[in-house]
């Protein structure tokens, strides 16, 4: 009888079936991350030339103008998803900098931590502030 | 540096430069570049949304000659990081794998970033400069 063919058996008879119909691996997060940069980046290519292409249509613009450009519902909503979705894609993607490039751990964690409040800070400061310009607070 | 003791890798000062390695360190050295470029579009919103007087140094700074030049260099990142990523993308489909086609994705993507920055400074510049 092969040996190691047993072992193998005796093995997977100890792992629940649960961590196939979880399937979040080891680290509990699944494919979760890297799902969610796909999906932020996808969503990226749209908001970013609809961005690149607002900005190039206000050069020159006035106050007024711009402000009146922003409180446009439509441009207003898409600046939103644009900064949302920027952050949240930056974050996954410093995320793995980090992960890979700073390998003293109380720095890693510290970093990691900070790009998420920076994140968030800058996410919700941009979203109230079109909401402002938006419904002329 | 690391907290172990056991030998690293060689680096990347040992191997001879190629197209491949070049747009895997663009792409992250771009995005980095891009995650900072976000803190600038939120400062933008903000002068917007506090007044014309913000708004006004904001447009000062930016149209100044540094205010250019990181202008240019995120325009650029930005287009980069969007061809690049669009290869990615395509890429995490399991298409685009054997080695030719590798490279020439890799040089489309450069190439594609250089035109697509070209295009947006001449729109810039058809519309009376930056400044």
């Amino acid at each position: 009888m092969n040996l190691r063919a047993g072992t193998d058996d005796v093995r997977s008879q100890l792992r629940h079936p649960m961590k196939h119909a979880r399937g979040l691996g080891s680290a509990q997060h699944g494919v979760d991350h890297w799902w969610t940069q796909r999906v932020t980046a996808a969503a990226l290519i749209a908001l970013g030339l609809w961005f690149v292409v607002t900005v190039l249509s206000l050069l020159h613009a006035d106050y007024a103008t711009a402000k009146a450009m922003v409180a446009r519902p439509w441009n207003a909503l898409l600046l939103i998803l644009f900064v949302v979705t920027a952050f949240w894609h930056a974050v996954l993607g410093l995320q793995v900098v980090i992960e890979d490039y700073v390998h003293t751990r109380w720095k890693e964690v510290v970093l990691l931590v900070a790009i998420k409040f920076l994140a968030v800070l800058g996410a919700l400061a941009g979203v109230l502030a079109v909401l402002r310009i938006a419904l002329g607070v | 540096m690391a907290d172990t003791q056991r030998p690293l890798s060689p680096h990347l000062q040992v191997y001879r430069w190629q197209i491949q390695m070049v747009t895997s360190i663009l792409h992250r050295a771009t995005g980095v570049a891009l995650a900072v470029g976000t803190l600038l579009v939120v400062w933008g919103i903000l002068a917007l949304a506090s007044g014309e007087a913000a708004f006004e140094q904001f447009k000062t700074c930016t149209g100044s000659p540094v205010g250019l030049i990181l202008l240019a260099g995120w325009s650029w990142a930005l287009s980069y990081h969007l061809c690049n990523g669009i290869r990615h993308l395509v890429q995490d489909t399991g298409a685009g794998y054997a080695i030719p086609q590798f490279v020439r994705s890799s040089w489309l993507s450069v190439i594609g970033s250089i035109v697509l920055t070209v295009a947006i400074w001449a729109c810039v510049l058809i519309h009376g400069g930056a400044a």
